[in-house]
């Protein structure tokens, strides 16, 4: 299901993921977090500690990609 | 830092760079002094952009009416507008005063407005109490008998068999049946009595028998495209959102937490900054989006919705100072006691408390001195 709010989420690969962590240099806790069985990506069965990377549509910026980190509640 | 300049501001300076007469190095020149100053607009790093947020959204809201209601159209709908609603939004209340969502119907039903109308029947909540005419309590047999008025049966669009059908599932040790004149009999289980009996027409007429729960007055309306769309009073986005005739893309509520629920905690996100914006737009009054998509971000950080209030935002913060400094101090001193809380002085409210240094702008950066003795090389000045 598509909606106007909801913007394109995908969850990382390991390579992926160890890449944005060294590119931003943080550790996986100081994301912001997105819940396991959060509506969008509760069907892309994510796992804890995943990095979901989502695609906003931005006003400001046309496009911006927005990173959470998957936790359980 | 990547040195990029942003889609929209790159779609910009393409469409200006096309209509001035200059060869392609001196474009190049251009681009090159555009990216270079857009790196320098950026806020720095340590700027305490939170305080910047709170004043840009707080000084234009002083301005605001502080009017609660607002007539939308003319029926006798309401919808909380104003500083009550950006309160509603910015302490995350669980459900707002007012209710609403705003129906958008797929391309072929959205032209004429019988259709509308259709659409609109399937969706109200109908009680039976809001359809049932002259109930009888019959006491010599111990039974119930109403019909359903004939004009109401109109409007709602209601059917007595799924009357029938709802109510059994409902009601499932009392006997429904519908006589030849259209009426329904109801009869109660056998060990009820005369007490049971009024109270079971009590809960009769409050029962749930068509429509979509929670959505309690609808309201077509029509774009000044002549697109039709359907306004509610109350908001089911869930089972809204399964219904055939519905544009699942563009219909949506103003209850953030159940959006948030209903499609993810980045939906609720949007919700946010669209549901402020809409409203300060209302008023007249420009805030610029920057601050309100920080809010929202600020809100959702942590993958539920939480207000900027002391159980929400605050009550995420590490420091136990910094909490107590914004309401309830005393509350918050005696629980961190009890829980032998450490405050690493970390915050910037910490620090303004104890007179030092707060970590904002230039207070982030600190003096490291390595002498010699802790393992320091030796500067050694020609090497540079």
């Amino acid at each position: 299901m598509t909606h106007k709010l909801v913007p394109e989420h995908r969850i990382l690969k390991e390579e992926e993921k160890q890449e944005i962590l060294k590119n931003l240099n943080v550790g996986v806790h100081q994301f912001p977090k997105i819940l396991k069985n959060d509506a969008a990506i509760r069907d892309m069965e994510p796992k804890q500690g995943d990095i979901v990377e989502i695609k906003r549509k931005s006003r400001t910026t046309g496009e911006a990609k927005y990173y959470r980190v998957v936790v359980v509640e | 830092m990547s040195k990029k300049i942003p889609s929209t501001i790159e779609k910009r300076l393409e469409e200006r760079i096309k209509l001035i007469d200059v060869d392609t190095s001196t474009k190049k020149k251009i681009r090159k002094e555009v990216e270079t100053e857009f790196q320098r607009m950026q806020v720095t790093s340590g700027e305490a952009v939170g305080v910047i947020a709170a004043q840009s959204i707080g000084e234009p809201g002083t301005q605001m009416t502080l009017n609660v209601f607002h007539f939308a159209g003319v029926s006798e709908m309401n919808t909380t507008v104003g500083l009550p609603r950006i309160i509603e939004i910015l302490d995350a209340r669980k459900t707002p005063s007012t209710p609403s969502m705003t129906i958008y119907l797929k391309k072929k039903y959205a032209k004429s407005e019988d259709d509308v109308r259709k659409v609109a029947a399937k969706l109200l909540h109908v009680n039976l109490g809001d359809v049932a005419d002259d109930i009888s309590v019959d006491l010599l047999n111990f039974r119930l008998t109403f019909s359903l008025d004939e004009d109401l049966k109109k409007t709602y669009a209601v059917k007595v068999k799924e009357v029938i059908e709802m109510l059994e599932k409902v009601f499932k040790d009392c006997e429904f049946k519908m006589l030849k004149t259209e009426k329904i009999r109801v009869k109660p289980p056998a060990e009820a009595d005369v007490k049971d009996i009024y109270k079971l027409k009590v809960k009769l007429l409050d029962t749930f028998v068509k429509g979509i729960l929670g959505i309690n007055h609808v309201l077509p309306m029509k774009t000044e495209s002549g697109e039709w769309y359907i306004k509610t009073a109350g908001t089911n986005l869930k089972k809204v959102l399964e219904i055939e005739e519905i544009d699942t893309v563009r219909t949506s509520s103003n209850d953030i937490f159940e959006i948030g629920k209903v499609l993810g905690i980045e939906a609720a996100r949007s919700a946010i900054i669209h549901e402020t914006l809409e409203v300060l737009n209302q008023q007249g009054i420009n805030v610029n989006i920057r601050h309100l998509m920080l809010v929202s971000d600020t809100m959702t950080v942590n993958g539920e919705v939480k207000g900027i209030t002391r159980y929400g935002v605050t009550a995420l913060k590490d420091s136990v100072l910094a909490r107590a400094s914004f309401e309830v101090p005393t509350k918050h001193l005696f629980k961190a006691t009890v829980r032998k809380e450490i405050d690493h002085l970390r915050g910037v409210v910490e620090n303004v408390m104890i007179n030092q240094p707060v970590p904002v702008g230039t207070g982030i950066p600190k003096l490291v001195y390595r002498s010699e003795k802790d393992g320091a090389k030796k500067r050694d000045k020609s090497s540079k």
